[in-house]
């Protein structure tokens, strides 16, 4: 389409200081590594968070003495308090959902690869693009800094959960702890996190209408791409939405406006107005958050799975020595996906006061975004048929992928259904499906990813022993930890509850949340495995070379790790569709994009190599 | 390793299915006449959602273990897909989750479509952090006027009541819900700080109490007993603790409780209390 009109527009030196080189870098690909960077030390934060809430659910009460060391404020004496808890139940979601979960998949492997699979040099806007990743990582400092600058000493941070729904967050101190300094930190640290996110969409947009190398038309990309563009989508709509709701909410907190605080509110013994600490406000809607909120929160599931999609397609194929089963539809599907995943956010809202009448609304758009995704799965068994299977490390990975968001994502059924949220909305059957489906098996995406990717990005395998013992107890652990969840939500769970002693219908779950803390305490240990193959495997993996899968996609045409323009000053041209395996007469069990066309090709023309120009 | 995989997706998968199967861990046996429709909306959904996901992991495994790699060179099966199988499987999805969610409305409707039947015994609940309060409006059922102005938690006046107004000197107010059985029930729900939420799980039944709104709802007890309350909203460090207790009474025993004076009100609560018992699970 445009191949023509970049050719040497962006070609930049390799620079030579370590600050250029490696810091303040240009490069997407080092911009890749970093946001994998930050990705793998906030998971480490957010899993950290994850054992603690674990072991104050299961064993209530109990002395930790390390904790009273590490947290005196939050663990007075060594036992976890319930406002510190809250803290780690908020911190947990924020970090996970932003540093995490739209990190990793986007910022780190989209940025890194996406240049690279349509045969371009770097991204359109290089500068913008460390921009973004250093906006980010200030965004992560800040919702750290809420840590410690928390405003109360018994807390580590903010109390309102990841949604952080006014007027909880709106009052500031006079709501109760974690209501104070932590609280503007979180809404700061989530308004910078929007500007990244927003830079960075702007890039993967442009960057992928414009920058495509001859012959890569648009159905000619790897489904990667076309997930990796439509989340930049989502985010670019979406996120500036959560921003304007945060910069209210931050003016509701500092400057006494009432966007979302009501009139006549009486808190902790005050009436709204009689003190300066409180002062008056009116107006105000504490629904307007919540619509603000999830209308960004919503499109955020998508952003944080749909990588996840595209780097399941493109390895079920790669390793399947398979097309990908109904490209077409796959790219429909993302797309039906991204486009309904902007009209189905009230169904967060069902049972908050809306009206009921915009609740069926949105309860029967929602089971609508059931039927991509289930095309996507049927696809996806679909290339596995009639295969010859690989099974290497992010083979599995994939694979878990698919059975993880059949898991995850089928009780969306339940869920979307208004009448039946009524005794699942806030339980937590709630938080087993969406940490199964947005939590793990987007993180199983991005498993598979890394493991996939990684002797591209550092010339040398990753050992497949220690990735297949990784896999082994992750699949099985996520599987045991969440899948009990959806009963205790039957019996009525409810989320956020810092202990579950007080109520005689939840005490018969006791060993059901015991057996769950066990289980994640295991899987999180085992974590380090995987830690420890990364790092181990840079310097000691076995050498890799230019294509060790035998793949078909433009990053296996150019060395690895590639060069600093990505192939060497000689952009690839591409002549078919990116997963012609196993195709008959054809030499190998793999043809590359940039194999030109064959006689019997161009004469016969099967007609499955997307557009031809 | 293909086969090991498939045999562990299909354990996990019977492990999942059974969970839901034996029913070792279940709802609370239903106390409201909307609940009975509800339940058999979930076990159809539930049917569905149990089948769409056994079949989709057998598949699943199945794949992993037909498919595996052999130590022959033969190629995989080359093909780009088939456009029918696509129509046929977005079409039957499509019917089916829209057909649930179509199905999924009625009971919503039901509670929510409709004002509350002429004739509905109506209590007021207003919540506030960690603690409930339940407005009753006495004998001439009529509620007092309330008035945030008028709120002093210190004087245990919790709701604001306005004592100089005639329709209040009847009122009652407690943090124990007491409602008459096989009755509708209007609830008005109000929130004094922050987000609460309504959440009786024998009722079937949430709602979120939000501060400025006051949002009717309705539905009916068929059961008598006393059931915990809880707040299934984030409202604050206290949250878990933010308990208490609905009592659905027979008629003449809930019409006798309502007329007593104040004092008297607060101790026979305390006496029904203890004479019903918590369900046993």
């Amino acid at each position: 389409m445009s191949a023509e009109t970049h050719e040497a527009v962006h070609r930049h030196e390799p620079p030579t200081s370590f600050i250029r080189k490696y810091i303040f870098s240009l490069d997407h690909k080092v911009i890749g590594i970093q946001y994998i960077i930050l990705a793998l030390v906030a998971v480490i934060v957010g899993m950290t968070m994850s054992v603690l809430m674990r072991m104050n659910l299961s064993w209530p009460g109990t002395n930790w003495p390390i904790l009273a060391t590490l947290f005196p404020g939050g663990a007075p004496g060594g036992v976890i308090n319930p406002e510190f808890y809250l803290s780690l139940v908020t911190m947990h979601g924020t970090i996970m959902v932003f540093f995490v979960l739209t990190t990793a998949p986007q910022g780190g492997f989209g940025n890194y690869f996406l240049p690279i699979q349509i045969g371009a040099e770097d991204m359109a806007f290089p500068v913008l693009n460390m921009l973004s990743f250093w906006v980010t990582l200030v965004g992560f400092i800040v919702i750290l800094s809420a840590i410690f600058f928390s405003g109360s000493a018994s807390t580590i941070g903010p109390i309102g959960g990841w949604t952080g729904y006014a007027p909880l967050s709106a009052l500031g101190q006079i709501a109760g702890p974690g209501q104070g300094m932590g609280m503007n930190l979180w809404i700061i640290s989530i308004a910078i996190f929007c500007v990244g996110s927003l830079l960075g969409a702007l890039n993967f947009i442009t960057t992928l209408l414009n920058m495509r190398t001859r012959g890569m038309s648009l159905m000619r990309m790897p489904l990667t791409c076309w997930a990796w563009f439509t989340t930049a989508v989502l985010a670019l709509l979406s996120f500036p939405v959560l921003l304007g709701g945060g910069i209210l909410l931050l003016l509701d907190r500092l400057a006494g406006t009432s966007f979302f605080i009501p009139g006549g509110l009486y808190v902790s013994g005050i009436l709204s107005g009689t003190t300066p600490s409180f002062p008056i406000h009116t107006g105000g809607s504490p629904i307007l958050w919540q619509h603000l909120f999830w209308f960004f929160g919503h499109p955020e599931v998508y952003i944080a799975i749909l990588p996840g999609m595209g780097a399941t397609s493109h390895i079920l194929s790669t390793f399947a020595r398979k097309p990908v089963f109904g490209y077409r539809a796959m790219v429909f599907a993302i797309f039906a996906i991204g486009l309904l995943g902007f009209f189905v956010w009230g169904h967060h809202m069902f049972i908050s006061g809306m009206s009921p009448y915009s609740a069926m609304t949105f309860s029967i758009l929602t089971l609508s975004i059931g039927v991509p995704s289930a095309v996507k799965t049927f696809n996806w068994l679909g290339t596995l048929w009639g295969a010859r299977i690989r099974f290497t490390t992010p083979m599995l990975f994939a694979i878990g992928f698919v059975s993880l968001f059949v898991a995850g994502g089928i009780t969306g059924l339940v869920l979307g259904q208004t009448s039946l949220d009524l005794p699942m909305h806030d339980t937590y059957f709630v938080l087993a499906h969406f940490h199964l489906v947005m939590g793990v098996a987007s993180i199983f995406g991005m498993f598979a990813a890394t493991y996939f990717w990684f002797p591209k990005m550092f010339g040398r395998m990753m050992s497949e022993r220690l990735g297949k013992i990784h896999f082994w107890i992750t699949f099985v652990g996520v599987y045991c930890i969440f899948v009990p969840m959806h009963v205790m939500g039957l019996v009525g769970m409810p989320r956020r509850y810092a202990q579950f002693t007080e109520y005689t219908f939840l005490s018969r779950l006791h060993p059901l949340v015991v057996f769950v803390s066990v289980v994640a305490i295991i899987t999180v240990l085992t974590q380090f495995i995987f830690y420890f193959n990364l790092i181990w495997s840079i310097f000691k993996g076995k050498k890799a070379g230019a294509n060790p899968w035998e793949a078909t996609t433009l990053e296996w045409t150019t060395a690895s790790p590639p060069p600093h323009d990505n192939f060497a000053g000689v952009l690839p041209v591409v002549y078919r569709g990116p997963y012609e395996f196993a195709v008959p007469g054809a030499p190998n069990d793999f043809v590359m994009q940039t194999e030109p066309e064959t006689e019997t090709e161009r004469v016969g023309g099967n007609g499955h190599n997307g557009h031809r120009h | 390793m293909g086969r090991a995989l498939a045999v562990i997706i299909w354990i996990l998968t019977l492990g999942s299915v059974s969970l839901f199967f034996v029913k070792q861990w279940w709802f609370p046996t239903a106390i409201s006449s909307h609940a009975a429709a509800l339940d058999r909306q979930f076990l159809i959904t539930i049917i569905v959602v149990g089948i769409s996901f056994a079949a989709a992991q057998v598949a699943l495994g199945y794949m992993v273990w037909k498919y595996r790699e052999r130590p022959t060179n033969d190629r995989a099966v080359y093909t780009h897909g088939s456009n029918r199988l696509e129509v046929i499987w977005t079409i039957v999805t499509a019917v089916i989750f829209i057909g649930l969610a179509v199905m999924g409305q009625s009971v919503w409707a039901s509670l929510h479509f409709s004002k509350a039947p002429a004739g509905s015994f109506q209590v007021e609940v207003v919540a506030q952090q960690f603690q409930w309060n339940f407005h009753y409006a006495g004998n001439d059922g009529v509620f007092g006027r309330t008035d945030p102005n008028l709120i002093d938690d210190s004087a245990l006046n919790f709701i604001g009541l306005d004592e100089t107004d005639p329709n209040a000197k009847d009122d009652q107010t407690h943090s124990v819900i007491a409602i008459p059985v096989n009755r509708p029930v209007e609830l008005i729900l109000r929130s004094k700080d922050v987000i609460h939420n309504f959440w009786v799980p024998q009722l079937r039944f949430k709602q979120d109490l939000v501060p400025g709104m006051a949002i009717r709802v309705h539905f009916t007890a068929n059961q008598t007993g006393k059931y915990e309350l809880a707040c299934a909203e984030l409202c604050g460090q206290l949250h878990f603790k933010m308990k208490s207790y609905m009592l659905v009474l027979p008629e003449a025993e809930h019409q006798a409780l309502m007329a007593l004076p104040q004092e008297q009100f607060q101790s026979r609560i305390t006496e029904l209390l203890a004479k019903y018992p918590l369900p046993t699970y």
